[in-house]
Formats: structure tokens, C-alpha cells, sequence
């Protein structure tokens, strides 16, 4: 008790530098904090998907469709419980930067394979009966300001075109990693307005599918079954890859690889600059007290009681300010999102960071006390004495 | 000795005598500049490459509110009427030099990581390699065309499976040899697939056509051009200079990382200044006595406020001169990254210019600055009598 006295007394002697310290130290774990839930946020896709789901896609690329006829064969293939299918719309509503996912997809099958969006029965049966209509997900809805009965337009990039919609129903996730920032909208509403334009567009056709999403009986079929669904459809027209819904989320975030690995890279620099700064406070003090320890030397406490003292007082430190640093990343990271817009739809301090800020906190408090504290150990007690007045 | 000034070895030796302390504040603030001149040499990289992929007298037509390549369709029909206009040059044997390019995206696996990632491939023509002057092939030859023979940028050649001069590429269920290797002067082309557009057409069993480029004969004739194929109504089009086209697809990108990057500095810049204040306060709190014997003798207040002001602004500088030239070294590595508006791997590199050279050390004079002005006020206002009383 005596010692934790000593250590915080000893601590705010030079208020100045002591507080100047601690606010480098909340900058640096909160924007470490901050920064790592940015990382996260790129991989909620992947952390929202469900293991009995594949999705089924060209084996060219995404960019190239399937056709509708391919459902049925799907659906007899062993191991198989349910198919639906999306098309990715890509339209513009007003400016491209209200960006939302949009996906015309077939309502009945497409709900049922996604229990995790949770609607109304009114609501789900006014979809299905209004081929005009849409469904969309609470936090859109309150981004814009949308209600129930409301027409948006939206511009096709893809399909070209000013194409409206009625919203029919808005629904809320099963929990806190689920999406609720995605439009769904009918697909044959796309197919008859593809059919109805002389269109030039990628496939010309109308009758065609972006994605097939198959639910299996059992997860541990997945690669099984992916291949037969594959081998279905070897050497025809349009071939196919089925993969694990995660691995075909994990396909999007690897396209932003580059700047993920520079942002964790970033992280970790910040807790250097900050290392820097606190090793700089340390050499100070110590340097200040020299003529301290001698006499405490000299009074006869071991060597080992001024490591502690420095030790102590740098983990002190480190621990004040990186406490304040964890309690401001969660204000900090609702108004990151807030300015982010619909970029990250889900946006959540994890557990995990939390700790690696502690963490990083009781390196930096460590190492930047280490090498005063190894050199003051080592002093001769006489020429620390020296320098007293 | 004017008393207006203390001399600069007084400010400069100062930083010396206190080594470790010098090194570990400059060091905080090199770190802050790294990153931010590596984030301004990214955003300007992407933009450079992009930039660099336009011939100023090209024009890209599209269909009208496409946006990238890759969601565009033009007709065979609507080509044939975009062949007919007046204004397209022609080349020494009185070909027209205008191309019709279905463009597609294909997921190929990289070389070192195996991880597939989407590379564009183009169909094209030797029309469509003299519309793009930048363009040489540097090893092998041009493809024949109809045949299954594909040239490759560099960058694809050196980062995906299959790609380089002699083997072969499987996509769209055929064989591709590849019989060239280009290199496009760290355009966007270094990381495309060229090959013959009728048998891409085929192959790929489009109907349609991605884009259409041609040049002009005379670089003014564009806005005329615009107007005759937006007006006409057989046509659903859109014709942009090639220049503009390429600088929109950078832009998203662009602007991101330089936004994420600059928001980074700053907060970075927090920590590094409140190193420099830590060690100004610790300067001044030691030299106490110096200060006052400056003042006895008879210098001002002004030139004590700039002495301290000067000794941060060195450390500052010292500390941006080594973040610059620790940035500069990134020049040599080669990065790449899926560019969100054409949804395909773009290659580039970090590209330092004067104008960010220039930003990074004003930043880090900035730094020196905000973290110095308080200390050294603080030394400014010391009364003689009490310094040398401390001493």
C-alpha cells in the first residue's frame, strides 16, 4: 500500500509532463482501439454468414450471370435443402455516396434461407403480392428517413434506367452482427423490365441469375456437395464455383487486402510513437532523481527497490491513461460511424480489442521504463551522492 | 554579436548534449511523417497510374450512365453508326484508328498467394494497341488475330498464375497462350489481359461490346463529337475524353485513402507533438540558469523565445527528414489493390513528388511548432533574478 503511495506521489510530482503524457497515451490506445475496430468492421460480412449456407457463382467471375434453368438441377442435387438466387442491382440513390447493397432476389425462397431478417407477416406477404415493391432494413429506413408506403427511385448503373419502388416492409436482425442496411427487390420485376428494353446490356438475355444461394442439410457436407454442384455443370455453357458463403465473403475483403495489412500496420505504429514518447518521460525522471536513489542506496534498499519504483511508476502511468484511452474509443467509434455513413454497416468494439488496448498499454508502460530502470539500478551510490545540491 | 538573436550553434549543440532525448522525440515525429507522406505517395501513385492510362486526344464511349467498362454494352449496330462519324483519324494505311472492346472481368488465382482476384480482360486489336501509344510490347509478339493467343501486362505477368511469356492461362474453358508480355509506362494497363476481340467476344459468348475507342483527328473537335453521338437517338450513349474517364476512376479510391490517411496523421500527430512539448518543458526546466545569464548579458526576450522556438523546430525538422527519406524507400515496392469502381486489380506504385515532399516536412515543421511555442513562452518570461537565483 505504502509503495502504490509512494508510486503516485512520485508520479504527479511534474504535473505538466505526467498529464502531457497521459494524453498521448489516450490518444494512442483509443485511436490503436479505434483503428482495430475498423478492421473488424471490414470482416462483419464474413462474421455474418451461416454455415449451411454456399453460394453458387460463374466460375469466370461474379461479373458474369447464371441461368435461371440451373435452379432445378440445384435443388436434386444430394445433401441440398433449399436454393434461392440475387442479382446485385447497383443502383444510385441521388449521389453514389448513399451507397446500400441492393439485390433482386425471389422473395419466398430467398426469406426463408435468411432467417436472420426479421419481418412482419403483413409486411412479408404485402412483398410478395406487390411485384413493384421492396423490403428494407430498419437502419436504412432510418438513415433516410424512409417509411412504410414510400416510392424510392433509384438509377440503374447495371440496368439501366430510373427504376421505383414501394417499400412493403422493413425488417430488423436477429441480432446485433446482422446487416440492416440492404434493399431487397423483386426479381422478376427486373427480368420482365430487362425483357421489356431493346437492351444491349452484359447478357442480353433476360431469364439470368447472379448468384444461387443453396442451403445444405449439414455443414460438414459443404465441400461435398459443392462439388457436385459443381461437376452438375462442368464443360456447359456457364460453369460454375460453389463455395462456403465465408469464403466467398472472405473473397471481398482480400480484394481490399493492401489497405487492410497498412491499417493493422498503422496500429501498430501509433503504440511505437507512443512508446517513444513515454520512454523519453522515464529517461527524465530518472535522470531528475539520480541523486534519490543514491540515497536510498545508501539507506540500504536493494537495488531491486528502485527498478520497482520506475517500473511501478511507468506502469502506473500507462495504465491511468490507457484506461481513459478504452473508455473514450466506444463515443469515439459511434462518431467514426456516424461519419462513415453506410459505409460500415456494422460497426462494434470487440472484446478482444479492449484487451489488446490493456495490453498495449502495459507493453508501453513496461519498455519504456525498462532501460532507466536497468541503468539506475547500476548506480554508484557515490556519484549519485554527488549530485545532490 | 547582434543580442536581437542567439546564435544557432547554441541551439543546434543543445540537442546534441541531450542525444537520447533528441532521438527519441525525433524518432515519434519521423514516425508521424512516414505515415503521412506513405498515405499522400499511395493516394498519388493510384491517381498517377490512372492518369497516365488516357491519351489526351481519345475518346472512350460507353453506354450512357455505365460508369465503368465493365457495366457497359454497345451493340454491334450502335458500333458500326459510331464507325461512321467524320471526325476519327486514320493511320498511315487509312484504317481508321477506332476499336470496339468487349471488356470482362475474370477471378484468376495470384502467383504467390494462390488467392484468386479479378484481372480485366480486354479484347482488342493492333488498332487498339496504336490508339494506346504508351503501350510496348517488350517481350514476345502481338497476338494473331483469330487465334487463342494473349498478350499480358507487366504487373499480371509477374502476380498471377499462368501469366507470363510461354505458358498458359484457362479461362472461359480454352487455352490462351500467352505470346507477349506489355509493358503500358505504370498505367492502368500493366494489370490487363489482351487478347482478339472477336474470339473474346465468342469465347466469353457476349453480344455486345464493353466500349469503343477512337482518336481524334483534331483534338478540338470533341465537344462536336459529344453532341452528335448524345443527340442521336439510335444511340444510348455517352463519349468521354479518355483522360476524364480514367482520372473519374481513380477518384473514389484516391480520395479515400488520402481522407484515411489524413485523418491518421492528425490524430497520429497528437502523440508526436506531445513529445515535443515533454521535452521542450524538460530543455527550458534544465537551462534555467543559461537563460538567465543570456537575459543579464543583455539579450532580449524575443531572441530566448526564438532560441527555444528554433531548437523545437530543428528537432521537428530532423525528425521529418528521416520519416521523409524512411518514406521514400517505398518507392520501390510494388502494391496492389482492387480499385472499388471497376472492381478489378489495379498495380501500382508509390510515387513521390516535390509538392509532397514539401507537405510532409511542412507538417512536420507544423508539429515542432505547436509542440514548441508554449515552452519556449514560458522561458521568454522568466524574470532574470529568479533564473539565476534557481542556477
Amino acid at each position: 500500500m505504502f509503495l502504490l503511495r509512494l508510486l503516485l506521489k512520485n508520479a504527479f510530482r511534474h504535473r505538466l509532463r505526467t498529464l502531457l503524457t497521459m494524453v498521448g497515451l489516450v490518444v494512442a490506445i483509443s485511436a490503436f482501439g479505434l483503428l482495430r475496430t475498423i478492421v473488424d468492421a471490414w470482416y462483419a460480412g464474413v462474421d455474418a454468414t451461416s454455415s449451411t449456407r454456399l453460394i453458387t457463382r460463374s466460375s469466370i467471375s461474379l461479373t458474369f450471370p447464371l441461368p435461371l434453368n440451373y435452379a432445378e438441377r440445384i435443388k436434386a442435387v444430394e445433401g441440398v435443402s433449399g436454393i434461392s438466387w440475387a442479382n446485385w442491382f447497383g443502383g444510385i440513390y441521388v449521389t453514389e455516396r448513399n451507397f446500400f447493397a441492393q439485390f433482386a432476389v425471389d422473395p419466398p425462397s430467398y426469406l426463408a434461407l435468411y432467417p436472420e431478417f426479421q419481418l412482419d407477416e403483413a409486411e412479408k406477404q404485402a412483398f410478395f403480392r406487390d411485384r413493384q415493391g421492396c423490403v428494407v432494413g430498419r437502419k436504412l429506413a432510418g438513415k433516410f428517413g424512409w417509411k412504410l408506403g414510400d416510392t424510392i427511385a433509384l438509377r440503374g448503373t447495371i440496368y439501366p434506367g430510373t427504376w421505383r419502388f414501394t417499400i412493403r416492409g422493413v425488417y430488423q436482425g436477429k441480432d446485433a452482427k446482422t446487416d440492416e442496411q440492404q434493399m431487397f427487390i423483386h426479381w422478376q420485376r427486373l427480368a420482365d423490365g430487362i425483357r421489356a428494353r431493346v437492351s444491349a446490356g452484359p447478357s442480353g438475355k433476360a431469364d439470368f441469375v447472379g448468384v444461387y444461394v443453396v442451403r445444405i442439410h449439414n455443414p460438414d457436407d459443404a465441400p461435398l456437395v459443392s462439388q457436385r454442384i459443381d461437376a452438375l455443370f462442368k464443360n456447359s455453357l456457364a460453369e460454375t464455383l460453389t463455395e462456403t458463403e465465408k469464403a466467398f465473403q472472405l473473397g471481398f475483403v482480400s480484394m481490399s487486402e493492401t489497405i487492410l495489412l497498412a491499417v493493422q500496420a498503422v496500429s501498430f505504429i501509433i503504440i511505437l510513437i507512443i512508446m517513444a514518447v513515454m520512454a523519453n518521460t522515464m529517461t527524465m525522471t530518472a535522470r531528475e532523481r539520480l541523486a534519490e536513489y543514491a540515497t536510498l542506496k545508501a539507506l540500504g534498499f536493494p537495488p531491486g527497490f528502485v527498478v520497482k519504483l520506475l517500473f511501478g511508476e511507468s506502469l502506473m502511468i500507462a495504465l491511468i491513461g490507457g484506461g481513459i484511452g478504452i473508455a473514450v474509443t466506444f463515443p469515439m467509434a459511434q462518431a467514426f460511424v456516424k461519419a462513415a455513413g453506410t459505409l460500415f454497416p456494422i460497426f462494434h468494439v470487440s472484446m478482444l480489442t479492449v484487451a489488446l488496448q490493456a495490453l498495449a498499454a502495459l507493453v508501453v508502460g513496461a519498455v519504456s521504463a525498462a532501460w532507466p530502470a536497468w541503468k539506475m539500478s547500476r548506480i554508484d551510490i557515490v556519484q549519485g551522492l554527488r549530485h545532490v545540491a | 554579436m547582434s543580442l536581437r538573436t542567439v546564435p544557432l550553434s547554441y541551439i543546434a549543440r543543445n540537442l546534441w548534449v541531450r542525444r537520447v532525448t533528441t532521438v527519441l522525440t525525433a524518432g515519434g515525429m519521423a514516425l508521424v511523417v512516414y505515415v503521412f507522406a506513405t498515405v499522400l505517395m499511395m493516394s498519388e501513385g493510384i491517381r498517377a497510374t490512372l492518369v497516365a492510362t488516357g491519351q489526351s486526344d481519345n475518346v472512350m464511349v460507353l453506354r450512357k450512365g455505365a460508369g465503368a467498362e465493365i457495366n457497359s454494352g454497345i451493340a454491334r449496330n450502335q458500333a458500326a453508326i459510331i464507325d461512321s462519324l467524320a471526325q476519327i483519324a486514320t493511320d498511315g494505311q487509312g484504317r481508321k484508328l477506332v476499336s470496339h472492346e468487349p471488356v470482362v472481368l475474370n477471378t484468376l488465382p495470384k502467383r504467390d498467394s494462390g488467392k484468386p482476384s479479378n484481372v480485366t480482360v480486354r479484347g482488342t486489336s493492333d488498332i487498339g494497341l496504336a490508339l494506346r501509344p504508351q503501350v510496348r510490347i517488350v517481350q514476345g509478339r502481338m497476338f494473331r488475330p483469330g487465334t487463342s493467343e494473349i498478350i499480358t501486362g507487366r504487373a499480371v505477368a509477374k502476380g498471377f498464375a499462368g501469366a507470363g511469356l510461354g505458358e498458359t492461362m484457362r479461362f472461359a474453358g480454352r487455352d490462351w497462350v500467352v505470346v507477349g508480355v506489355f509493358d503500358a509506362s505504370r498505367s492502368a494497363f500493366d494489370s490487363e489481359v489482351w487478347g482478339d476481340s472477336e474470339q473474346m467476344i465468342q469465347a466469353f459468348r457476349r453480344s455486345a461490346f464493353s466500349s469503343v475507342v477512337f482518336r481524334l483527328a483534331d483534338v478540338d473537335s470533341f465537344e462536336a463529337v459529344k453532341a452528335q453521338l448524345e443527340d442521336d437517338p439510335r444511340l444510348t450513349l455517352e463519349a468521354k475524353r479518355e483522360v476524364k474517364f480514367y482520372a473519374e476512376q481513380s477518384e473514389a479510391l484516391a480520395t479515400f485513402i488520402r481522407l484515411l490517411g489524413l485523418a491518421l496523421s492528425i490524430i497520429f500527430s497528437i502523440g508526436a507533438v506531445v513529445g515535443a512539448m515533454i521535452t521542450m518543458f524538460a530543455s527550458v526546466a534544465s537551462r534555467v540558469g543559461e537563460i538567465g545569464t543570456l537575459r543579464a548579458l543583455g539579450f532580449r526576450r524575443s531572441a530566448v523565445l526564438s532560441a527555444f522556438l528554433g531548437e523545437a523546430l530543428l528537432l521537428a525538422l530532423v525528425g521529418g527528414i528521416m520519416g521523409l527519406g524512411a518514406a521514400s524507400l517505398m518507392q520501390t515496392v510494388n502494391i496492389s489493390t482492387v480499385n472499388f469502381q471497376t472492381f478489378s486489380e489495379l498495380a501500382f506504385q508509390f510515387r513521390l513528388t516535390p509538392a509532397i515532399a514539401m507537405q510532409s516536412l511542412a507538417f512536420a515543421l507544423t508539429m515542432g511548432l505547436v509542440g514548441g511555442f508554449i515552452p519556449a513562452w514560458r522561458a521568454a518570461r522568466l524574470k532574470i533574478v529568479d533564473c539565476l537565483r534557481a542556477a
